[in-house]
């Protein structure tokens, strides 16, 4: 039986689609649809909590949201130690959901920052980019306004201890500099995983670089990497 | 019936950008006497409560459950 993909779509989510064709059509995989009333994860091996402004991200990004009735579901999945992806308002959920430590912050220069930037890769430690390299860089789209990672000094130290930290912002060649992290995160951090490693969050936008129309197909490495080891078909 | 208001702020050691741009911006109008801004959210609940510390209570629960997130923001509850 081949494995499925869930995506999760909230009101207000706007990059469900996004993640949709970026796994049906592109990475040719078994995707679905779950709306946020879903209950109900049996037969889902990947899930997706997508971007976009789920609830008009009223109050602060993600909060509301984290009171959806598939949230509950969404718990006792990351429990059980499946997979979840949450990409960009999907990370935000995570963080005010506990599902990930820390918090985001308004960017730092209080822009919307819509453009493609540079991540790096930080660890191989999780299956999401365990087929990536250390070191490697991939060029994808950002769009957000709340981006800006917040955590305390004791937070980053456990995050550095357990290598929790999956990218940071950088530049073409890789290195971390003041205009590289262009949202003020803290450590320049673009996404990081849970302790156990079967979550991550990440405000880049890999399904949005799956194509050359879209100016890159970076996303594509670390999604087939993500499927090689989950054994995603 | 009681009303909470509760003060929301980032918490002392973040930096707040949009109280940076308002400091800005009232230095540009020649307030130079504003030594700093801080922007924060302000909310009021009213809470059908027995009794004033019940209330409170009501109102703390209501913050640290979803009106502030403690990671990076402080409240402050004042009942009436």
């Amino acid at each position: 039986m081949s494995k499925k993909i869930g995506v999760i779509v909230f009101p207000g989510s706007n990059c469900d689609h996004d993640a949709y064709h970026a796994m049906k059509h592109v990475m040719n995989a078994e995707t679905k649809f779950l709306w946020h009333k879903d209950t109900d994860l049996s037969g889902i091996d990947l899930l997706i909590v997508p971007g976009g402004f789920s609830y008009g991200d009223y109050l602060r990004s993600g909060a509301i949201a984290r009171f959806s009735p598939i949230m509950n579901a969404v718990q006792k999945y990351v429990k059980q130690g499946s997979p979840v992806l949450g990409i960009c308002n999907g990370f935000q959920i995570l963080l005010e959901a506990n599902l990930l430590p820390g918090a985001m912050l308004h960017n730092e220069k209080l822009r919307f920052v819509c453009k493609n930037v540079h991540i790096r890769v930080e660890s191989t430690r999780s299956p999401f980019t365990a087929g990536l390299k250390t070191g490697q860089v991939l060029n994808v789209p950002v769009s957000h306004g709340e981006g800006n990672y917040f955590i305390d000094d004791e937070g980053l130290k456990k995050l550095e201890d357990h290598d929790q930290i999956a990218f940071r912002y950088c530049n073409e060649q890789g290195e971390i500099t003041e205009e590289s992290n262009f949202n003020g995160s803290v450590s320049a951090i673009a996404g990081i995983t849970n302790e156990a490693g079967n979550v991550l969050g990440m405000m880049p936008h890999p399904e949005r670089a799956m194509e050359d129309i879209l100016g890159s197909t970076d996303g594509i490495p670390f999604f087939q990497s993500m499927f090689n080891e989950l054994e995603i078909a | 019936m009681y009303k909470a208001k509760v003060y929301i702020t980032l918490r002392k050691s973040i930096l707040d950008p949009k109280g940076k741009a308002a400091y800005q911006a009232l230095q540009n109008l020649g307030l130079t006497e504003v030594k700093d801004v801080r922007i924060g959210k302000f909310i009021e609940i009213n809470i059908d409560a027995d009794s004033e510390e019940k209330a409170f209570e009501l109102a703390e629960t209501a913050c640290t459950k979803l009106l502030a997130n403690e990671v990076m923001e402080d409240f402050r509850i004042e009942i009436e």
